[in-house]
């Protein structure tokens, strides 16, 4: 892949934008069927496993989600979201990694050229050659999934195994689900399994089922079919996630303003030059010194 | 340093910053993905041994199958052409190169004898008839040849055997065969672990 993979990038604006060229390839998602996942881990484990990433073996927590959290060390966490229906306990397992967004509130918030990119298949990546560490995309995030590093303090989160994607292949996670409750492709087919999948459970008692694809981050690469669309508290997702009023300003008003800023000052420093010329201090006027002159001789 | 030096030196690291802000400098390379790890690894395929499911499995290693090469594997993942998984594993299967390439493998017979807490290591021969001793005399000590009503049970209560989980059916007749005939009734496989 090359910069031309490339649609959106932190650090751009409308004026100088990210390399267009293949913004007509089809873009890619993740399926995640929670009414088909059976809470097994591979997905975490693969995510492991193809990553290298190892983090350090946690202690028990009372749950059996183990770590508890994303870490930088951990781009895929099955959550095992515990909820009481009927005086029931019901297990809600998410899979919980980053979602890929369309219009994505950590490219937003980042300041640092290409540190975050959107490829033209819709995965959002992280460089971390670029990535200075500021940890605005983690608090921008409203899926709260990038992580800092605790030793070299660059931002990480999952990328679609964008390395796998490149040549053709499924991600790690996808591929290992038994159940096929996660399921990859063109984002197209994916809502269309998708709405044949929901109408099904409609039809055998899921009344609430839906496909949770938020509107406010311009829909997700990675979709997910619900038992209840009208409670995605209950998988730990927020109900309307959208890049934060703040991140915006800053983007959008703050920082242009700052460059306006830059250029009136550089614009009235030559206008000056031009129209008023330098600031010349004329050497022989004598007038003032001659006073403390005659007071030192006076002293003397 | 004079005053006048001072100002130059500010107005022009404003104007690159300026510049800069602009997107005027020369951008560096984008962000690439990882290079792909697998592209003229050597590939394996084989069948997951931990169950008795027998996913497929590719598993690659370094190395492009040059006689100079030392292999070593550095990634498992299902077989896409298998019938059993399609493509899919498990947490344990996924995770299976940990598992290979684990230092608290065993890699020989070793005994722990009774009163040590010592493992010795022993030859494949030693453990064989080892083995074969402590399970005669056991047997000979406490087989069940007939129960309380005189019925005819011959059980062997006191040993249990842990047998491998990836056999074929005929390995698995061949398993219990030799089991049942020594009248052994706990048998299970490491797919219980």
């Amino acid at each position: 892949m090359s910069a031309q993979d490339i649609i959106l990038s932190s650090g751009t604006s409308e004026l100088t934008p990210a390399a267009q060229v293949r913004r007509k390839l089809s873009k890619v998602a993740k399926l995640f069927d929670a009414t088909k996942c059976n809470g097994c881990k591979a997905c975490q484990v693969s995510c492991s496993e193809w990553n290298d990433l190892r983090a350090p073996v946690g202690s028990f927590q009372g749950s059996y989600q183990n770590p508890m959290d994303l870490s930088s060390e951990c781009w895929t966490l099955m959550k095992y979201q515990e909820v009481e229906r009927d005086n029931k306990l019901n297990w809600r397992f998410a899979h919980s990694a980053c979602m890929h967004c369309d219009d994505p509130a950590c490219l937003t918030a980042c300041s640092t050229k290409g540190a975050i990119v959107q490829r033209a298949n819709g995965v959002v990546d992280f460089d971390s050659d670029k990535c200075t560490g500021c940890g605005y995309c983690v608090s921008a995030c409203p899926f709260d999934v990038p992580r800092l590093d605790p030793i070299d303090q660059k931002a990480y989160k999952c990328t679609m195994c964008s390395d796998r994607i490149q040549v053709g292949q499924e991600p790690a996670c996808v591929k290992s689900c038994i159940t096929g409750a996660l399921k990859y492709g063109t984002r197209e087919d994916m809502l269309f399994i998708a709405d044949l999948r929901i109408k099904e459970l409609r039809k055998r008692g899921y009344v609430n089922a839906g496909l949770y694809n938020p509107e406010g981050v311009g829909g997700t690469g990675m979709i997910m079919i619900l038992h209840d669309i009208n409670k995605p508290q209950d998988y730990g997702l927020p109900a309307d996630p959208k890049t934060s009023v703040p991140v915006k300003l800053w983007q959008d008003v703050v920082k242009p303003l700052g460059a306006a800023g830059i250029m009136a000052t550089v614009a009235v420093a030559c206008l000056h030059r031009i129209t008023v010329g330098r600031n010349l201090v004329e050497e022989d006027e004598p007038a003032q010194f001659d006073h403390t002159h005659s007071d030192k001789s006076d002293k003397e | 340093m004079d005053r006048r030096q001072f100002f130059k030196l500010c107005a022009c690291g404003a104007t690159t910053s300026a510049i800069s802000a602009l997107g005027l400098m020369p951008g560096t390379a984008m962000a690439a993905p990882r290079e792909y790890k697998l592209l003229k690894a050597k590939e394996t395929r084989n069948n997951c041994c931990y169950c008795s499911v027998g996913c497929g499995l590719l598993m690659y290693s370094h190395g492009s199958n040059g006689k100079n090469a030392e292999k070593a594997i550095f990634h498992i993942e299902g077989d896409a052409d298998h019938p059993v998984n399609r493509g899919a594993l498990c947490p344990k299967g996924a995770g299976l190169v940990d598992y290979v390439n684990s230092p608290n493998r065993n890699h020989f017979p070793e005994v722990r004898e009774p009163g040590t807490n010592e493992w010795k290591r022993i030859s494949w021969n030693d453990a064989f008839s080892r083995i074969a001793r402590l399970m005669k005399d056991d047997r000979d000590e406490n087989f069940i040849e007939k129960n309380s009503d005189g019925t005819t049970v011959n059980r062997w209560l006191s040993t249990g055997m842990m047998t491998s989980s990836a056999q074929p059916n005929e390995g698995g007749f061949i398993t219990h065969k030799f089991a049942r005939s020594l009248g052994l009734v706990a048998i299970d496989t490491i797919a219980r672990n």
